[in-house]
């Protein structure tokens, strides 16, 4: 999958996850900071950010540092994905 | 004790979440007695919102009701009564948790904290108050309300904001059926503003609240005594009959109780449901028919006449027994 | 009006009753272990369970034998508030008896076990009435005699803390004249789980203000506490005054107290104010710390900007117990008593390593000293923030 098609797939998740009602997928900035600015997620939503990427991608991130990393914008996430599938080929 | 009923925001299967304090909707042989509920999103902030369960909407919704018709009042406590509080988001959780142990949202845990829904009031009033929450079946909204009292008359607070509040849960409703209830299920949420001092639209005066676990005989006598009160002060009993002969036989017969002959006797559960903090939905409307000079007709058991001085009388599986007195505030 | 403890009742995974608590606390003994009653997928978390069965603990309560089902959590709540009653010796007839009880999971316990065979319609009467908070609460009432004011309170973490001002307040306020007050829980599945979705739960034991702590040890148990006023209390059942209390909301997050530790601040000054305290005045703080990275740096520094550099004696006993939720309060105000009794202060398990934040570090040493007041705090979620006073009488 390319990058683009995924962050919007993404974008979808979130939405769902995080019941972000009011959001739609193209009112997310793809390089925008998702907590505490931008969408204002907080450490609750970060969890259930770790859970989406652990569920539907098999992506496990334990240490605090790599996820702070990961979980800074949709890029970054489909960056982490994307690092993934590429590993498994 | 006093307190003084300064605002009112009622969620409840009636039409009141508009402020219409309107009691006359029917829902003939429903099962279950659910919310009239407002558009919540006018009331909650959209960030807190979005990871609410329907109780904590409720709740907080209720809430910004009373808050709203009170003007601009930061109360100085914020007291929750409620029975079986997050008890959906429990069962939630315990029956992913008994699937697997493994992947589990913490959502519905964080949800079921039976403090949530104070917290989470406090949270949108960025209120930094005393807070706190009974839970304690058929009398945790009396427990709160006794502590509200507590708070005005030892001068520890102007304004406490009161609620009382339980959802319907089908899972808990089918094990109280199999143990032999079979009153209609209700909910609600109902939350006061009780003031030290009379402003603004006053409802009614609250003059006295307690609870009792499996009381004696002559509970109610010594009641009375205990707040100053003869049984002749009392014009109307408000009861908590549901229909059911082993809840309704606890009253007894009207004419042969303990007050006067001609005391008017209304009930309430018709219009709420049976349900643990169904006492809270008969303050809400003792006190305004204490406003509006009467009760709805279909309330009225026996002698209709104009409410003065009533005595809420309510007891759950003839455990949790609680006796409230709210009069007119003139 | 003062407000005295005069009884007191306790059963942590440390021991039952105060002499064996007291024992333990001087010792520094640590009541952590692997989950060992019920079955789990966490089992490698360490928890502070309480040694005996279900059946044990029935035999130890007392309860009536036609109580054939009751949840764990008012097992522990019968055996220790039955102690305190015991304990305290003024008489009871004639008097307003009060009963503030305090639970986070009520029949949890039982519920997750027995859930299916419930719902699936093999259910009586008593497995119902013991599943909601008020279980425990009608259990220890109606073994004990108690019929006016019986309530229960739950406000997380915090609940016995809430608990007991609850129960000083119907004293002052002329609503009851002795009242039993503290809390009881379990540890259950549901809370294992629960907090180990939050990721706060340490899998190596908690450290409480270690610099290098890594969350919660859960633990179980249950404490009571008896309070009257002067006019009832017998002098030889005095142990100490509940001088100050009280509760505010931080209403800062659903689950996390802030880095400031605004909320935990002001419960602390509020206290002091009703106490008629200055902070110099206070002696030992029986401290939260529950080891989250989170809580002992936001207590940290809400004690940091109460007593400034001036930090009494301070100290956690998590380390000892685990935390046992709605019961943490009234253990604390247990230890806190003891440590008014005693004139001792008592040490921290768990700590190895300062946290650079802050200019204090726990007492570590166990060692003799004049305590006349004694803070202790309880946080819970929601941001309910309880601090209570004692002080020697």
């Amino acid at each position: 999958m390319d990058k683009t098609t995924l962050m919007e797939q993404l974008k979808v998740q979130i939405i769902e996850t995080l019941t972000l009602e009011d959001v739609k997928p193209e009112d997310i900035d793809s390089e925008a900071p998702l907590f505490v600015e931008g969408l204002k997620l907080d450490s609750i939503d970060a969890l259930e950010l770790i859970l989406l990427l652990e569920k539907q991608y098999g992506i496990k991130i334990e240490d605090p540092k790599a996820r702070r990393e990961v979980l800074q914008s949709v890029s970054s996430m489909a960056d982490r994905i994307l690092k993934k599938e590429k590993n498994n080929l | 004790m006093q307190a003084y009923i300064t605002s009112i925001g009622l969620i409840s299967p009636q039409d009141t979440a508009s402020n219409r304090f309107s009691f006359d909707l029917k829902h003939e042989n429903a099962p279950v007695l659910r919310c009239v509920e407002p558009d919540y999103k006018q009331l909650i902030p959209p960030l807190q919102l979005r990871r609410m369960s329907r109780i904590l909407k409720m709740g907080m919704g209720a809430a910004q009701i009373c808050l709203n018709n009170a003007g601009e009042i930061q109360p100085d406590a914020i007291l929750v009564g409620t029975g079986l509080a997050c008890v959906n988001e429990l069962e939630s959780f315990m029956l992913s948790m008994l699937d697997s142990e493994q992947g589990l949202s913490s959502i519905p845990f964080i949800n079921s904290s039976h403090n949530t829904i104070a917290a989470q009031i406090s949270k949108m009033l960025h209120n930094h108050s005393y807070n706190n929450t009974y839970c304690h079946r058929g009398t945790s909204f009396e427990s709160a309300l006794t502590d509200a009292l507590m708070l005005l008359n030892g001068q520890e607070a102007e304004h406490v904001l009161l609620g009382g509040i339980d959802e319907y849960s089908e899972q808990y409703h089918s094990l109280i059926q199999k143990t032999g209830d079979t009153a209609t299920a209700g909910e609600g949420a109902a939350f006061f503003l009780l003031s030290r001092q009379p402003a603004g639209k006053v409802f009614g005066r609250i003059t006295a609240a307690q609870t009792f676990y499996k009381p004696a005989d002559g509970f109610i006598d010594a009641f009375l005594s205990d707040h100053h009160l003869r049984h002749d002060d009392i014009d109307t009993v408000l009861c908590g009959i549901n229909g059911t002969e082993s809840n309704d036989q606890v009253y007894g017969h009207p004419a042969e109780g303990i007050f006067r002959r001609d005391t008017q006797w209304a009930s309430y559960k018709h219009l709420c449901g049976e349900y643990t903090t169904g006492g809270s939905f008969a303050l809400a409307l003792a006190a305004c028919s204490l406003l509006n000079g009467r009760f709805p007709a279909s309330c009225i058991l026996r002698n209709r006449r104009r409410p003065q001085r009533i005595l809420i009388y309510n007891h759950y599986h003839r455990l949790n027994y609680s006796l409230v007195t709210v009069e007119r505030a003139q | 009006m003062k407000v005295l403890i005069t009884g007191m009742g306790i059963i942590t995974a440390v021991g039952t009753g105060t002499d064996e608590t007291l024992a333990a606390l001087k010792s520094g003994r640590s009541g952590m272990d692997v989950v060992r009653r019920f079955d789990t997928a966490h089992r490698h978390i360490p928890v502070c369970e309480v040694k005996q069965s279900n059946g044990e603990l029935r035999d130890m309560s007392g309860i009536p034998s036609d109580k054939r089902y009751c949840s764990r959590t008012a097992l522990l709540g019968l055996i220790a508030a039955r102690q305190a009653m015991r304990s305290s010796h003024s008489k009871t007839a004639g008097r307003r008896i009060g009963l503030v009880n305090a639970t986070t999971t009520g029949g949890m316990d039982y519920h997750e076990v027995h859930y299916r065979k419930m719902s699936s319609g093999d259910v009586c009467a008593q497995e119902v009435e013991l599943l909601d908070c008020a279980g425990g609460t009608h259990l220890i009432a109606d073994v004990l005699g108690i019929t006016d004011n019986v309530t229960t309170v739950s406000t997380a973490c915090s609940s016995s803390a809430n608990a007991i001002l609850t129960g000083v307040r119907m004293i002052r306020n002329g609503l009851a004249d002795k009242v039993l007050a503290g809390g009881s829980d379990a540890l259950t599945r549901f809370t294992l789980n629960g907090f180990n979705t939050l990721e706060i739960l340490s899998p190596t034991g908690c450290r409480p203000f270690d610099a290098n702590r890594n969350g919660i040890t859960l633990g179980e148990g249950a404490a009571y506490v008896v309070l009257e006023s002067e006019k009832t209390a017998l002098p030889d059942d005095i142990l100490c005054e509940v001088s100050g209390y009280a509760n505010v909301s931080e209403a800062y997050h659903q689950t996390s107290s802030s880095p400031d530790g605004e909320g935990a601040a002001m419960a602390v000054r509020k206290a002091l104010s009703v106490a008629g305290l200055s902070p110099d005045d206070i002696d030992y703080i029986h401290a939260h710390g529950t080891g989250t990275q989170v809580n002992d740096l936001s207590e940290g520094r809400a004690v940091e900007s109460v007593f400034r550099n001036r930090t009494p004696p301070l100290s956690s006993t998590k380390g000892s117990t685990g935390h046992t939720l709605a019961a943490a309060g009234s253990a604390g105000a247990i230890i806190s008593v003891l440590a008014i009794r005693e004139q001792l202060l008592f040490a921290g398990a768990g700590f190895h390593r300062p946290m650079p934040e802050l200019s204090f570090q726990p007492n570590t040493l166990l060692r003799q000293a004049t305590i006349n007041h004694v803070l202790s705090n309880s946080f819970g979620f929601g941001g309910s923030n309880t601090s209570l006073i004692f002080s020697r009488y």
